[in-house]
């Protein structure tokens, strides 16, 4: 059979997509209007753009943002991919099931509770609350999202021929090195990625665990919007929306094109072999 | 960090690690395996011990605490420099008060009841778009897919305050939506649409922001039904769409609780949509924390209503983690 899409199949993609992507497109548009008035349309102009770079509050909210985030998704990365492995070629070990609960657990887990939890351990052992609390906090709960696309990776993959190169003589660790983490690395980058923008993005965590002087661009744009609609908040989200955007297309891309170049060597591989 | 697999085949085939005799090299690398698998799940096991379960511990402690006006906002329970003494004397301190007015406040409880019903309307809300969007989704050329997938995940990656704030700008009373009716002549201009702080656009904002949640796990399981099946009941003479109730909706059911939970779950506790969209009428737990929290700086009240809300989602949560357990097992 295998008939295209019906008719009623496109109009609910249609309808779908449009309620996704319209509010969006209609945010992008509205932070190049000319006037106050964020309703009413009085020609382009970029001219909320321009007075956001003399908006110095916000270039440093924006400036600890983006130090929380690289840090934080890298330490999560490194935690997350251990924690992929533990789960997956880690074998039994005391606690497992604990800990695939404390992995899993702070993906669905509300904000306002991870949030609250945070911030009473770091009052309770005396920590000032600033940069490295909400970094910590960060790391918490970005290396659960890494562990869970790690792990998808790694279970998908052929463990031979980590075994083969070990098999070889390479010690364990240089086949880890050679061999496994080339292989996902894909699913790293990726996590790395989610790590990142969900730094970028979170309001409530930061809000519980941050402290004077560390005041990141979501909780500046929160405040801001509480007080409603306003241009330069429109211009800041496109260009958050922009720089997500890019990235994301952009590693999507690279990340098909190494497939394409992998598929092609192992084509040229085997062509050899059988010559 | 791959040293812990040469210990399990080792482990595995009951031989010494791979290259015969166990010589006096072989014992120290697998010592340093040994040691590299305890720190490759010891870091992240530790790690999570500190940063996710103590914390729980903690607002357990704090939610049988007294408030006092200090800073911190309450009196330990416990203390390490009183000794094991001094601590079993403060178990009879313990105080239950705390929970005692989340009992007899109406604002607790209503709070609680009303957060239910919204993430419950909400995600059933989620599955009637999503369904129709995935479905159609998994029946496109094959070509298109990743494209479409890409689609749906984009929006997630933008940030969700952004897209909540979004919506502040379509729904308020001089709104887009507003204008746009007022424009077609479906509205007087003089009586607009009231959406903005009112329940239905929390449930809009719910719906808009967690639909790439439903979304994916839908399409996850309808991409993989097989055809045949469909093929066979109509040559068998099944209608197109009782073959539709009949075989992919049965077979979708694990996409759809998964996809279900994943709405529901971080909708209960809700915090951003329901402060920025809802109105004042709009009770949500999450907010009644927020603002216990920040403006009334009750910290044990906070604790209590933390620990309540843990209470009623840890069967869904505990039953989302089996779940996902299982799958990642039957994948391997």
């Amino acid at each position: 059979m295998n008939r295209g899409p019906s008719w009623f199949n496109i109009v609910s993609m249609v309808v779908g997509f449009a309620f996704l992507y319209l509010p969006i497109v209609l945010l992008v548009i509205y932070s190049f209007n000319a006037g106050r008035n964020v309703a009413v349309w009085e020609g382009w102009s970029t001219r909320w753009y321009v007075e956001l770079m003399s908006n110095d509050q916000l270039l440093a909210a924006a400036w600890v943002t983006i130090r929380v985030a690289l840090l934080s998704a890298t330490i999560a990365t490194i935690l997350g991919t251990m924690a992929a492995l533990a789960l997956v070629r880690g074998g039994l070990f005391y606690g497992r099931s604990l800990f695939s609960g404390m992995v899993y657990a702070p993906l669905v887990m509300p904000d306002v509770i991870t949030g609250l939890s945070l911030l009473l351990l770091f009052v309770a052992v005396g920590f000032s609350r600033g940069f490295w609390t909400i970094t910590m906090a960060h790391i918490t709960f970005s290396m659960c999202f890494v562990a869970v696309v790690v792990q998808s990776r790694l279970i998908s993959f052929d463990k031979s021929l980590e075994e083969a190169a070990m098999d070889l003589g390479a010690p364990p660790m240089k086949a880890f090195f050679a061999v496994t983490l080339p292989i996902i690395a894909p699913a790293v980058a990726a996590g790395w990625m989610l790590a990142f923008t969900l730094s970028l993005d979170d309001l409530v965590i930061a809000s519980f665990t941050t402290g004077p002087g560390a005041t990141t661009l979501p909780i500046k744009i929160y405040s801001a919007v509480r007080l409603g609609v306003s241009p330069e908040i429109n211009a800041v989200c496109t260009i958050l929306i922009g720089i997500v955007t890019i990235g994301v297309i952009a590693a999507s891309l690279s990340m098909k094109r190494k497939e394409v170049r992998r598929r092609r060597d192992e084509r040229m591989a085997a062509a050899a072999n059988a010559a | 960090m791959a040293n812990e697999e040469a210990i399990r085949i080792s482990e595995l085939t009951g031989e010494p690690m791979p290259g015969g005799r166990e010589t006096d090299l072989r014992a120290r690398s697998r010592l340093s395996s040994r040691l590299g698998r305890l720190g490759l799940i010891g870091v992240p096991y530790l790690w999570l011990l500190i940063l996710f379960l103590l914390p729980f511990v903690i607002v357990l402690k704090i939610s049988f605490s007294d408030i006092t006006i200090a800073m911190p906002p309450y009196t330990p329970v416990f203390d390490w420099a009183d000794g094991v003494s001094g601590n079993l004397a403060k178990v009879k301190e313990f105080t239950l008060q705390n929970y005692g007015f989340l009992a007899s406040d109406a604002l607790y409880y209503l709070s609680y009841l009303s957060s239910l019903k919204i993430a419950a309307i909400s995600t059933v809300l989620t599955l009637l778009i999503g369904f129709p969007l995935a479905y159609g989704m998994a029946r496109s050329p094959r070509e298109w897919r990743p494209l479409l997938v890409m689609l749906v995940i984009l929006p997630f990656w933008t940030s969700f305050l952004i897209r909540v704030y979004a919506w502040m700008g379509i729904l308020s009373r001089e709104g887009l939506l507003n204008q746009f009716l007022i424009w077609l002549g479906v509205i007087d201009p003089a009586n607009p649409l009231v959406i903005l702080s009112t329940n239905t656009a929390v449930y809009i904002g719910i719906v808009y922001s967690y639909l790439p949640f439903m979304v994916l796990p839908l399409y996850a399981t309808l991409e993989k039904l097989d055809e045949t099946l469909l093929e066979a009941a109509a040559d068998l003479g099944c209608p197109p769409w009782k073959a539709f109730w009949q075989i992919t909706v049965p077979l979708a059911i694990p996409g759809v609780i998964a996809g279900c939970f994943l709405v529901f779950i971080p909708a209960v506790g809700e915090f951003v949509i329901p402060d920025l969209l809802g109105g004042s009428q709009t009770l949500m737990i999450g907010r009644t924390l927020w603002t216990e929290f920040f403006n009334n700086r009750d910290w044990p009240i906070s604790s209590a209503i933390a620990v309540v809300l843990l209470l009623i989602l840890v069967i869904p949560i505990v039953y989302f983690q089996n779940q996902q357990a299982r799958l990642q097992e039957s994948e391997k």
